[in-house]
This record gives structure tokens, C-alpha cells and sequence, in this order.
């Protein structure tokens, strides 16, 4: 069940749509900084499948100039 | 227990994001997020949050390490750590994960015809006392010798002296952190007489401007870094950064002063030139409180093998350094340092100002110096003579790079002259660390024998035959590595390494242990403003790994010292906390006793009557003062700080038509120095995936190089191909080049110069001649 979050940082200008574009994926939470260009991003998939494709998804956004994961949790269901 | 998915999932994410929050943070000082989304910061979960001081450096942030199943899966800064108050850089945030590596170190591994077996702990153990006990027989005590770190905790750091000084009788003790920080020891020394700063991190809540000396603080001490940025938000304070290169703390700073290399010296000199001339010197305090000296010029680089200096000081009148600082004028200077007069008068207007408090704050610029003394000494001679010391807000800031390079090999005294109390030198240190340690006072021999450039010297003569390393890697760092990397490999040495993972060291060793790490174990670290801070082993070691402190009792034991290592397993590191405080009684160093370490964030020391002290030698402050002043030097006999003469002299290696570029090495914030734990961290090892070489962008188009284009570097000792790196994270200035050292496929110290301070014997990472070009 991986939980991973990442820092965001946009092309020159391109934080309003970068925010738009990632909020368009599924399974994928943003929180934009208010004053600085850079947002985090929080994927919560269910499988490596998913988050395979997400990853996918994440890297063919144009607006996006680098995408640096902070922590990446995988959670065993307990129990 | 029965937790909820749901619950569970919710409290995950919500760590993620704060992870993520606080890594931008470091990055992107004063970073703010939507005030909504911090309140949603984690509160519950299954997870048991154990306190410690953080592994990966100097700055010594408190940190919460959650422990789940026996595994520690996250960290979160202390929010009741007065260091880092709740926060925490990428090393620090992804610090677990250093732990869990594929190829951890589990198991003994010793060389038999050229191939590592494996072995039982118990075996290994057996074949080091006996291979001790043999080469000492045949060679004599001086034979042997324990090279090991400031990542040492304080207990590994005492057990490996007192085996090493007490039992055996041998001062063949070193540290890496005679690579790091023994400039920084000797300037406290000369200047003050006691080591370790005077001042504390709340200091930066104080000060008005801050002037960084080659400190590159964005990415070594990022948090402090950041808790300036944000004094800066509140306060308008100043930030100026002084250096070599062009960096992200300079991009950061309000100004950035690029000086040539070894030119620091004069600057210093023109600034404290300046007090004088503009009247700004604090004529009472330095009646009261200091002395003025000189001591011998043209030392030498200690460049020959058995090279030996001893410096002789000698008293100066103010009339007399006041014509010494003739040849210092601004306009002078500004010729040999390639800075502006206007600069250095910049500068030295706030430093002269009476109504700022200023921090001055330097680590490896002025340590990894072949005059890092005296460049230590000129520092403080500017904050003597405008008095501007000792006082929050106005403070010459030492910072360490290593987790307890300080409390460990500054404070337990793990360097060849020290003792956990004083020098080896002195009858009366000797005899209390005799009675302490239950040893013959005759055992502890009172002559220093090698620091550490010349200790692989002896070894590469074979004065030397048996190295026990422990927790650094010595085959990436050593300065003209590859004089030393051939005398590992000679006939009749025997090397023995304790680490976690393999790196280059342990390729050179005859048996490897596997090292228990950080909070696997118990122990305690002491960061750069004297505060020592405890852990507890929160997880298990994997397969066999063994802490450090205990692989050296089970030897110690093997080799007949059982009375003095008397202590039990379940409780040595409490009974050896509680023996090495004794070494430090007394109002001038007492140590916090072990339950205040386990109740709190650490202390600092001098540790009186209850309390930590954050000032030293001012009176208020420190209850050691006792001669009735304001301010009490009382690491000199007569109670006096010294201001030194100390003159500018060249490198030992400058650039000539042959090899016409500056070679700097240093770090970057993804690693942990030689990287052999972080770059098994995969977040940080994609983040910063290998060497490169930096080039001033000019010098780069001259040459029709390209981010990316191979650059071969060549100097006296060496050649070596690396990828450029252009306009990148840092841009050096026109003829210079700067290399990471973190990267062992690309041993960048294959090229430097092992020539150091004759005072500190500190190697000179920074500066010698090399030739770049396309390759
Ligand atoms: S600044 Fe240093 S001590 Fe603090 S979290 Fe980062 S690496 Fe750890």
C-alpha cells in the first residue's frame, strides 16, 4: 500500500498549472506553498501497479521541472 | 494491537506530508503551507517516537525516530529540542533508512588466501586480541594503533583510550576528526586556553549580522542555516557570506565576498587593521581581559615524513601588533585577496559597530587550512578587540561537522596528546586518569606519538603494523590517498575494520566486524555547542553486528584487561557515562549526570548546580567565573584571552603555468561524507548520484565544456576523469575547481595534498594546483 510524498518544483512560472495538472490525477494529493515555488504532492495507491502508473503519469507533466520524493511508506494491513 | 486501516492509512499520509513540509522547509527557508494543512500534522498511529540526537551532523538536532515492529521507520524533528526546535533536513529526515541497506555488514568476515570467510563474532574477536598481543610482543607497544571518528559515541570513543592510553600504553589514538576539526582545538587552545565555543546556538537568536567564514552552512548546517533565514523574516538581521566559491548559502546571503584562497588570512588582518584605525577597539576589554603575542612565522607545510614543529610564543605590545597590522591596510590587502578595500571596510564596520551583535561562524574554510590555527586565532582576535564575545548575540562560532566530533574526540580526548582530562604531557593529568581508569600511572606514556597524516606515514614505513578502524573510511578521505592505500597493502600490516556497510576501507582489511549503528545501540553524541545528548538502543543490530564500545571490551577482556573493563553487558554504557564524568568534575567542564540526558533534549556543559551553560567566561553565565570581572578567560592561568600576531603567508602549492587552477574539495547536503551510508539511501543517492567536477563558467566556455562533458583533472599526484558540472549548484570563481568527496568511485583524494597546519597537523583540503581540461 504505498503512501509516498515528494516535492514539486515547477518550470518558471508554471505553478498554477503544474497545481492543476497534479490535481487532476487520481490518487494523488497537493499542497501548493504559499510563498515559494514548490509543492508537495502525496500519491496513496494500492498497489506497485498503481503507483507505477502514477509515477508515469507524474513524469510526462510539462509543467513539472523535477520531482524528488521526501519519504516513501509502505504499510502492511495489520490486524 | 488492533489498528484501523483507515486510521493507520490517515496517519501515514500525514507523516508523509510533514516529512515533506519540513524537507522543503530546509530547502526553501521560510517556506509557508496553508495553516489548515499543518494542523493536520500526526497525533496518534501505532508508532513509538523514541528520542535522539540525529547521525548526520554536527548541528546535533534533536530527533523523534518512530519505531514500528522493531523497525525504525520515520523520524521527525524534536519540537522540545532547543537545536533544531521541530525541524530536520533531508539527511536527517531520511536517517533510518541508512540502516537498512541491502548489503548491511551482519557477519565477521576475515581474509584467508585473499578471500573474506565468514566467522563467528566470537572468532574475529579472538584473532585481533591475539594478533594485538603478538605484534606488540614482537614490535613493541607503539606498534599498534586505533584510527577512529567523530561518529564515534562518547563510550566508544573512552573504552578504545583508556584500552588503547591506559592499558596497553600507547598514544597511537587518532580520529578523522584531526581531518575536521584540530585547527578548531588548537585555535581555542592558544587563544583561550579551554576548548569548544563559548557561545550556543541561541546566539543566532541574538545577533544583528552574521559574517560566515568558507562556511557553506545552506548545505552542512542546514538547519542553523534555516533558523537564521528566519531570524532574517523577523528581524532584518544580515547575512554575509565570505568565501571562495559561489554556493547556496551565498545565493541566500545578503552579500557574498569571494576572496582567493589562503587570502583569509590578510582580510582577517585588514579588519582588525580597521578597529584600530576607526577607534572601534574595546580598550577596557582588552586591557582587562587579554594579552597580545606572536609566535614563530614560516612553519613549513609538513610535507616531509617525521616533520616537527613547536611554536614559541612570545609578548607583544598593542604598539607593536598595531605596526604589524601596517603591512594590512585595506587598500594593501585588497591587492593579494582579490576583494575591494570597500569590502573588507564593509565588513569590518560591523564587526567596529558598537550598537550590532554579531556572529562570526566558519567549519571546514578555515580548519582544512594550512594555517587553520592562525586563522582561528585571527578571527578571535577581531571579536577580542571589539569585546564582542561571550555574550548572546556576539559570538566567533566554531561549528563541528561531525555528530560528536566534540563530545567524543574534544571531549573524551581520543587525538595522540589527549586524555579525557587534559594532555598526556602533564604529570597531573596523567596521574588522574590513572587513578580513574585503575591503571599504573607509568602505563600512560607522557610523549604524543603520531596525528593522523603521520600515523599512515608509520604505517606506510611499517612503524606501524596493526590499525584497528572504526566507523570512517579513511580509503576515500585521506588526503595523497594513494601513498596511503599502498601502505595498507604492504607485508606485515594487519587492519582490522568496523563499519556497517563495505566501502573501500573494509576492501583493505584483514577482518571486518560488522558494526551495531546510531540507535541500534546506546550511546550518546556531543554537538558543536558543547551539549551532549543521549540515546537508547531502540531496535536490534542485524545478524551479529555488535556495537563499537563493545567489540573493544570483548578485546580489551581477551587481552588480560578484565579489572579495568569490568563493566557488565546490560548496563557498560551507564557505568562508562558515569566513569568518564569523573574525569570532568569541576565547575569548568561537569557533564550532566546520565538521568538529565534521558529526560531531556541534552545539556550542556559546564553542567553546575543543575544547569547547563549556555555563555561561558562571562560571568552572568557561567558560574566558573571567579576573579570578581565581567568576563573570566579562566583557560589561561591569568585568567586572560590572547590576541595573536599571526601574518599571511602563501599555500604550500599555488597554481603555476603547469597547473594553472585551484583544486577545493568538500561536501554536499545529500551525503554524509564518503556517502557510504547515504548513498544507500535511494531517495538521496537519485538526488546526488555521483562526482563531479564544478568549473567557473567562463573558464568552462573557454574551454568549450559542457554540464555533463568529461573534465580530466591533473595534478602532482595524480589524474582523474569527471563529469563537469556548469552553472550548476555551486560556481567556483575564474581558475578554480571544486570536487565532492563523497563519491569512491571517483577518489578525488587521489589528487590532494597531504600538507597541513604545523600547530593542528589538520590536512588542507582546499587548496592546491591542478590542471583542468576537455578530456
Ligand atoms: S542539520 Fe544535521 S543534525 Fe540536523 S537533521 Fe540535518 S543532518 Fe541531522
Amino acid at each position: 500500500m504505498p503512501i509516498k510524498s515528494y516535492l514539486a518544483h515547477p518550470h518558471n512560472g508554471q505553478k498554477e498549472t503544474l497545481i492543476q495538472e497534479l490535481s487532476a490525477l487520481k490518487n494523488c494529493e497537493v499542497i501548493p506553498a504559499e510563498n515559494k515555488e514548490v509543492l508537495i504532492v502525496v500519491t496513496d495507491t494500492d498497489s506497485k501497479a498503481e503507483e507505477d502508473i502514477i509515477k508515469e503519469q507524474l513524469e510526462a507533466i510539462t509543467s513539472l521541472k523535477l520531482l524528488a520524493m521526501v519519504s516513501g511508506f509502505n504499510t502492511p494491513i495489520k490486524n | 494491537m488492533y489498528t484501523s486501516v483507515t486510521n493507520r492509512r490517515s496517519f501515514i499520509k500525514k507523516m508523509a506530508i510533514m516529512s515533506a513540509m519540513t524537507a522543503a522547509a530546509t530547502m526553501f527557508p521560510g517556506v509557508m503551507f496553508a495553516s489548515e494543512q499543518e494542523q493536520k500534522l500526526p497525533k496518534g498511529g501505532n508508532l513509538d517516537w523514541k528520542k535522539a540526537p540525529c547521525r548526520f551532523c554536527g548541528v546535533g538536532c534533536g530527533v523523534l525516530v518512530g519505531i514500528e515492529e522493531g523497525k525504525a521507520v520515520a523520524v521527525k524533528g524534536d519540537p522540545k529540542s532547543s537545536v533544531n526546535k521541530g525541524l530536520c533536513c533531508v539527511k536527517g529526515y531520511h536517517s533510518v533508512m541508512a540502516m537498512y541497506g541491502k548489503d548491511r555488514l551482519t557477519k565477521a568476515l576475515v581474509k584467508k588466501n585473499g578471500k573474506y570467510v565468514e566467522t563467528s563474532m566470537k572468532e574475529a574477536l579472538d584473532l585481533i586480541a591475539s594478533k594485538m598481543k603478538e605484534t606488540i610482543k614482537d614490535h613493541g607497544k607503539d606498534s599498534v594503533s586505533i584510527y577512529g571518528s567523530g561518529q564515534w559515541t562518547i563510550p566508544d570513543g573512552y573504552v578504545a583510550s583508556k584500552l588503547f592510553k591506559g592499558c596497553i600504553g600507547t598514544n597511537n589514538v587518532e580520529a578523522n576528526a584531526r581531518l575536521c576539526m584540530a585547527s578548531a582545538v588548537t585555535g581555542f587552545l592558544t587563544s583561550f586556553g579551554i576548548d569548544e565555543p563559548m557561545g550556543c546556538y541561541e546566539d543566532i537568536d541574538h545577533a544583528d549580522v552574521f559574517v560566515l567564514w568558507g562556511n557553506n552552512m545552506a548545505e552542512m548546517h542546514p538547519v542553523l542555516f534555516s533558523r537564521m533565514l528566519d531570524q532574517r523574516l523577523k528581524r532584518g538581521v544580515k547575512i554575509i557570506d565570505f568565501a571562495t566559491r559561489t554556493t547556496r548559502t551565498s545565493m541566500a546571503a545578503d552579500k557574498s565576498i569571494l576572496f582567493l584562497p589562503q587570502t583569509d588570512l590578510a582580510v582577517a588582518n585588514a579588519i582588525c587593521y580597521e578597529i584600530i584605525k576607526n577607534g572601534w577597539v574595546n580598550k577596557s576589554f582588552v586591557e582587562k581581559h587579554c594579552n597580545i603575542k606572536k609566535g614563530i612565522t614560516n612553519m613549513g607545510y609538513g610535507l616531509e615524513d617525521k616533520y616537527k614543529f613547536t611554536d614559541k610564543p612570545e609578548e607583544i605590545s598593542f604598539e607593536q601588533y598595531k605596526e604589524f597590522l601596517e603591512d594590512y591596510s585595506p587598500e594593501k590587502v585588497e591587492k593579494i585577496s582579490g576583494i575591494s578595500a570597500k569590502d573588507i571596510k564593509y565588513m569590518a564596520s560591523y564587526y567596529g559597530d558598537p550598537n550590532k551583535k554579531i556572529m562570526s561562524l566558519w567549519c571546514m574554510g578555515p580548519n582544512q587550512h594550512t594555517r587553520g590555527t592562525w586563522i582561528n586565532n585571527l578571527i578571535y582576535n577581531i571579536h577580542l578587540l571589539t569585546g564582542k564575545i561571550s555574550t548572546p548575540g556576539n559570538s566567533p562560532f566554531s561549528l563541528t561537522g561531525q555528530p560528536s566530533a566534540c563530545g567524543t574526540v574534544r571531549e573524551v580526548g581520543t587525538l595522540t596528546h589527549k586524555l579525557p582530562h587534559g594532555v598526556v604531557m602533564n604529570k597531573k593529568h596523567r596521574e588522574l586518569a590513572a587513578k580513574i581508569w585503575d591503571v599504573p600511572v607509568e602505563n600512560i606514556d607522557p610523549k604524543p606519538t603520531y596525528h593522523t597524516v603521520e600515523m599512515f606515514r608509520a604505517l606506510d614505513r611499517g612503524d606501524i603494523k596493526f590499525m584497528w578502524i572504526q566507523v570512517t573510511n579513511p580509503m576515500v578521505t585521506m588526503p595523497k590517498l594513494k601513498r596511503y592505500r599502498d601502505a595498507t597493502k604492504k607485508e606485515g600490516r594487519f587492519i582490522v575494520v568496523s563499519d556497517i556497510y563495505p566501502t573501500p576501507t573494509t576492501d583493505i582489511a584483514d577482518v571486518i566486524l560488522p558494526s551495531a549503528m546510531w540507535v541500534e545501540r546506546e550511546g550518546m553524541y556531543g554537538n558543536s555547542e558543547r551539549r551532549t545528548q543521549y540515546f537508547e538502543q531502540m531496535v536490534n543490530p542485524p545478524g551479529e553486528a555488535m556495537s563499537d564500545t563493545w567489540q573493544l571490551i570483548e578485546v580489551a577482556k581477551r587481552m588480560g584487561f578484565e579489572k579495568q573493563f569490568y563493566y557488565k553487558e546490560e548496563t557498560h554504557i551507564e557505568e562508562i557515562y558515569n566513569e568518564y564524568r569523573r574525569h570532568h568534575e569541576g565547575k569548568k567542564h561537569a557533564m550532566a549526570p546520565l538521568e538529565v540526558l534521558k529526560s531531556q533534549p541534552g545539556a550542556q556543559w559546564p553542567y553546575v548546580d543543575g544547569k547547563s551553560t549556555q555563555w561561558r567566561f562571562n560571568a552572568k553565565y557561567d558560574p566558573a567565573c571567579s576573579n570578581g570581572e565581567e568576563f573570566h578567560f579562566y583557560g589561561k592561568k591569568d585568567g586572560k584571552a590572547i590576541i595573536w600576531q599571526r601574518p599571511y603567508e602563501p599555500a604550500p602549492e599555488e597554481p603555476d603555468t603547469e597547473y594553472p587552477y585551484w583544486l577545493c574539495t568538500g561536501r554536499v547536503i545529500e551525503h554524509w561524507h564518503t556517502g557510504s551510508m547515504t548513498r544507500r539511501i535511494p531517495v538521496l543517492h537519485k538526488a546526488m548520484p555521483h562526482g563531479y567536477v564544478e568549473l567557473n563558467p567562463n573558464d568552462a566556455k573557454r574551454m568549450q565544456i559542457k554540464t555533463g562533458d568529461n573534465v580530466r583533472l591533473t595534478t602532482r599526484r595524480g589524474e582523474m576523469i569527471l563529469p563537469a558540472a556548469v552553472n550548476e549548484r555551486g560556481v567556483p570563481a575564474p581558475m578554480q575547481v571544486f570536487v565532492p568527496f563523497f563519491d569512491e568511485n571517483m577518489l578525488i583524494n587521489d589528487l590532494t595534498l597531504d600538507a597541513f597546519c604545523p600547530i593542528s597537523k589538520q590536512p588542507d583540503y582546499k587548496k592546491c594546483a591542478v590542471k583542468a581540461e576537455k578530456a
